[in-house]
């Protein structure tokens, strides 16, 4: 037992070693550190903020929209809180969530490294993310920006009264940051697996990661280029999108989604890690199907770059080619449909059990299907010209980048929290705020589907009065869910000063992280592990259940990582 | 507020209930998949949970012909909703052929539709049911999108180059008309009502109609678009250069509308709408082969209107095969102009010229 007091044994192996946060505590050694886990709290602290700038826009749309009227703000005040809500959450927090927090803190810790690849580089990417959300928070204290976070020529470009320059900046530059993080994700998930990790040995988490990278370094290029293109037009009059130049203006759409599809997927792939990670868990069993689930990641990446035209079927692109759009759109749902129908059986035959985590879990399920399938609406072509540019749409995307990312980033939050803190939450509140953000958000967003089929456009502060009803219904959802993402703002950072403290395993599960103490070492592991286990060796001997620690209050770790440790696990014997 | 809650907008085109029954065929699958991955959840979430003993061996890790199968049926249903979507698509941006044509100009933030008999509305449209009719669009300044949902019916109206859609409308009534591509700060103030009428009532409103500024007035004088153009043809100078016969300075304007026309570089362009725009706004990007770039550029002097206008009048100069004489001959042309217009007018009759933005 490590609780053993240190003075019974002052040579005790058992006395508490120098943990990652707790080495030092100066400042200079926060910010200069090459640390992958400080640097995932560190991002962790920053996204959680943007977060909140965010989150008080969105309530800012709710609120004005209660009324048919736009009594709460001016139309141009509307415009620009709806810009800021959409540039914020996109580019400043779903964007970097859970790859710079969790993927961060954890890929080193899953593959038995003892750091990214490129840790000055990781150091680095999160100064340029700092300094992208510096350009955004400048560009709101200036007054802001009007453009939507799509920023469609040539509105943008020619008309736009607002601080459109210093916006793209902090695209430009929060874009840099997540090149970096996914070269770095590459290089590592190739070159520094422990002895032993092969590909098929990798959690689904790292191979969400690596198909998630692999679009961050491709993808993000042709949005920053797209965007310096945008600011030459502004700036220097250069005719590119601008038709009286000589441009045209649905040349900057292509541009656009071709990155801005593709990342979507870079906000839903590393979720869909985290879902993999926490099922496994709480259901103790091996992910059924792995390699389908590995390489269905790897497939939604690759379709992803292929399909960006099909937020363009009203603009007027030719037929065929919107059809080719449309049918590759349909293939996504294949892999997408591959991944829910495993994570489905993975529960076949295993213990279920019913933690904080997993209700987020299982609430990413159920989001991640309404949003999925409503998905197909929009890739319908002759469908999807009534639901363009309404409610419809915004109720589809929300339901695939909040009620899909955010639920597997808090579900991920409530995993790793232990294991990132050393600290334990609050148990029973984390479940409550589960199930308020489940039904607030299906309450938030639900109506929305109801009102876009009616016709409401997005981006409307005024809109006629049948439409009232759905709004109110929508405001009502909102200030449930808003409670339940302030409910683990609470109960999280109290867990700080008054938690439980976290064992090294708190659920029994088998990933190499939870071989590490809790916080970890600075450097780790104390000793390369060598891995002769496959991914998710939960039922050990071949028999399900066998492996069946206890889910709390498990003081013991697997220590050693010679090749018997993968057959004696360290919890207690089948049997309740 | 509460004794209007409804789930469906009003169908009033012939699209609307082909759209809605997809949409709710769609609706269907999905209710069924997320039911069965829920209901498949739950049972195997209670069967299994942690502490019910109950027989857990040989469990299965994966599973070939179930992920076949999941791979698969969503494959083949996705495919048939796919062509389902596209079949409609294609209907509904595929213009008949006898569809009457209404140009829809959208500015910040209004919209400005000119129907081919010369009448005008603001943020208004007024059409009979039962017949069709074509939208042709474009914006004088930032992407708009023209949505009416009642007709299931938007397609995105950009600066610089026409677009179209169409619908034939079903059912008496007064329906939204939205901007739905956002604009700029008076977007959701960019709404207008279209009515759709029986034919007795359109033809009335149609008689009753002036075309001077849309105000009604009685009685009439007719002048349809081409009439206009005609007038701005002669008032801004094209006659001077653009005559009956090819000369040296000018190619003939007869006729050409549909044709396909040889350019200086050796392209070969279909004289269109945008064609014709261009080339009226911006000549000397592309020259017919065969002359000088001598003439003047109207980019700035001609509104959206006005060009609409030029090319409604250039379109009635004679077919392809056909040519007919412009200029003088302009009571034959239009048998229904009523009273000719002065030939050395010196103004154009309607909008302004004053710059491209009004």
């Amino acid at each position: 037992m490590s609780d053993i007091p240190v003075h019974h044994d002052p040579h005790s192996h058992d006395q508490p070693e120098p943990n990652y946060l707790n080495w030092s505590h100066t400042v200079k050694d926060w910010l200069l550190t090459g640390d992958h886990k400080r640097i995932g709290m560190l991002y962790l602290i920053s996204v959680t903020i943007f977060f909140i700038v965010g989150g008080v826009a969105a309530m800012f749309i709710r609120v004005e929209l209660l009324t048919p009227k736009a009594d709460l703000f001016s139309l141009e005040t509307y415009n620009r809180i709806f810009s800021a809500h959409g540039i914020v959450m996109i580019f400043f927090f779903l964007i970097p969530s859970i790859p710079a927090t969790l993927g961060n803190f954890l890929i080193p810790l899953m593959i038995g490294a003892k750091d990214l690849a490129f840790p000055r580089l990781n150091l680095l990417s999160w100064y340029i993310y700092v300094i992208g959300g510096t350009f955004a928070v400048l560009a709101l204290v200036f007054g802001g920006v009007d453009t939507g976070w799509t920023f469609y020529t040539p509105y943008s470009s020619m008309f736009s009264n607002g601080n459109v320059v210093l916006t793209i900046f902090a695209a430009f530059f929060a874009g840099f940051s997540s090149i970096f993080t996914g070269i770095n994700f590459i290089v590592t998930i190739h070159k520094m697996r422990a002895p032993g990790m092969t590909w098929f040995r990798l959690p689904l988490f790292v191979w969400a990661h690596y198909a998630t990278s692999l679009i961050m370094v491709l993808g993000t290029p042709v949005v920053a280029i797209t965007l310096l293109l945008l600011v030459a037009e502004r700036s220097l009059h250069l005719g590119i999108f601008n038709p009286n130049n000589g441009g045209d203006p649905v040349l900057f759409q292509h541009m656009f989604w071709f990155y801005s599809h593709p990342a979507v997927y870079i906000m839903i792939l590393p979720g869909m890690g985290v879902i993999s990670e926490i099922i496994a868990c709480f259901s103790r069993k091996r992910i059924f199907g792995y390699s389908f689930v590995a390489f269905s990641s790897l497939a939604i990446a690759l379709l992803g770059f292929f399909v960006w035209g099909h937020h363009m079927f009203t603009t007027g692109q030719s037929m065929y080619l919107g059809m080719v759009f449309s049918i590759l759109s349909f293939m996504v749902a294949v892999p997408s449909a591959i991944k829910v129908f495993n994570w489905a059986s993975t529960l076949h035959k295993g213990r279920v059990s019913f933690h904080s985590p997993m209700l987020y879990a299982l609430g990413f399920m159920g989001l991640f299907l309404i949003g999925g399938l409503t998905g197909l609406f929009l890739s319908t072509m002759g469908v999807d010209i009534h639901l363009q540019d309404t409610y419809f749409v915004v109720a589809h995307f929300h339901y695939v980048m909040v009620g899909g990312a955010i639920m597997a980033f808090l579900g991920g939050v409530h995993f790793w929290w232990p294991k990132m803190t050393g600290r334990m939450y609050n148990e029973n509140m984390a479940k409550v705020a589960a199930v308020m953000i489940f039904v607030g958000f299906n309450a938030t967003f639900f109506p929305q589907f109801i009102v876009g089929y009616l016709g409401m456009p997005r981006r409307y502060a005024v809109y006629p009065e049948e439409f009232q009803f759905w709004h109110i219904l929508s405001t009502m959802g909102a200030t449930l869910l808003g409670l339940g993402y302030a409910m683990p703002g609470v109960y999280l950072v109290a867990s700080l000063f008054n938690g439980k403290k976290a064992p090294a395993n708190p659920w029994g599960a088998v990933g190499l992280e939870w071989h590490a103490d809790s916080p970890p070492s600075p450097h780790n592991f104390h000793e390369t592990p060598i891995v002769t286990w496959e991914a998710y060796e939960y039922d050990i001997d071949g028999e399900a259940g066998m492996y069946d620690g206890p889910l709390e209050g498990n003081e013991e770790k697997r220590t050693n990582f010679g090749g018997e440790s993968g057959t004696e696990p360290a919890g207690h014997p089948a049997g309740d | 507020m509460f004794d209007k809650i409804s789930f469906f907008p009003e169908q009033a085109s012939t699209f609307a209930n082909e759209v809605d029954v997809l949409y709710l065929t769609i609706w269907g699958l999905t209710i069924f998949f997320s039911a069965l991955v829920v209901v498949m959840m739950l049972i195997l979430g209670i069967r299994y949970r942690r502490h019910n003993k109950i027989d857990r061996t040989h469990p299965v890790h994966t599973h070939h012909g179930l992920e076949l199968a999941w791979s698969v049926i969503p494959l083949i249903l996705g495919l048939m909703i796919f062509a389902w979507g596209a079949k409609l698509y294609a209907d509904a941006y595929k213009v008949p052929e006898n569809a009457e044509e209404v140009f829809v100009i959208g500015k910040q933030w209004m919209w400005h539709l000119q129907h081919s008999n010369g009448i005008r509305e603001n943020n208004e449209l007024h059409v009979p049911v039962g017949r069709p009719f074509k939208l042709t669009m474009i914006s004088q300044d930032v992407i708009h999108s023209f949505f009416i949902p009642a007709f299931r019916v938007k397609r995105d109206v950009l600066p610089g180059h026409y677009s179209s859609a169409w619908f034939t409308a079903t059912k008496p009534g007064k329906y939204h008309l939205f901007c739905a591509e956002y604009c700029g700060n008076e977007h959701s103030r960019m709404v207008g009502s279209v009515y759709v009428m029986t034919p007795e009532d359109f033809q009335r409103w149609q008689d009753l109609k002036g075309t001077a500024g849309g105000e009604l007035k009685n009685p009439v004088v007719k002048k349809t678009l081409a009439d206009e153009g005609f007038e701005i043809f002669q008032s801004v100078g094209c006659s001077n250069c653009h005559v009956a016969e090819d000369t040296a300075r000018a190619p003939s304007l007869n006729g050409i509308y549909g044709k396909k026309r040889q350019m200086q570089n050796g392209e070969v362009l279909l004289a269109d709408r945008d064609y014709m725009r261009s080339n009226i706004l911006t000549p000397n990007d592309k020259i017919t082969a065969g002359y000088e770039a001598t003439m003047p550029t109207y980019q700035g002097s001609l509104t959206e209107e006005q060009v609409n206008s030029l090319t409604a009048y250039m379109k009635t100069l004679g077919t392809p095969d056909e040519p007919k004489p412009a200029g003088g001959e302009i009571k034959v042309r239009a048998g229904k102009v009523v009273n000719p217009p002065p030939a050395n007018s010196t103004k154009p009759a309607t909008g302004t010229t004053t710059g491209g933005r009004l």
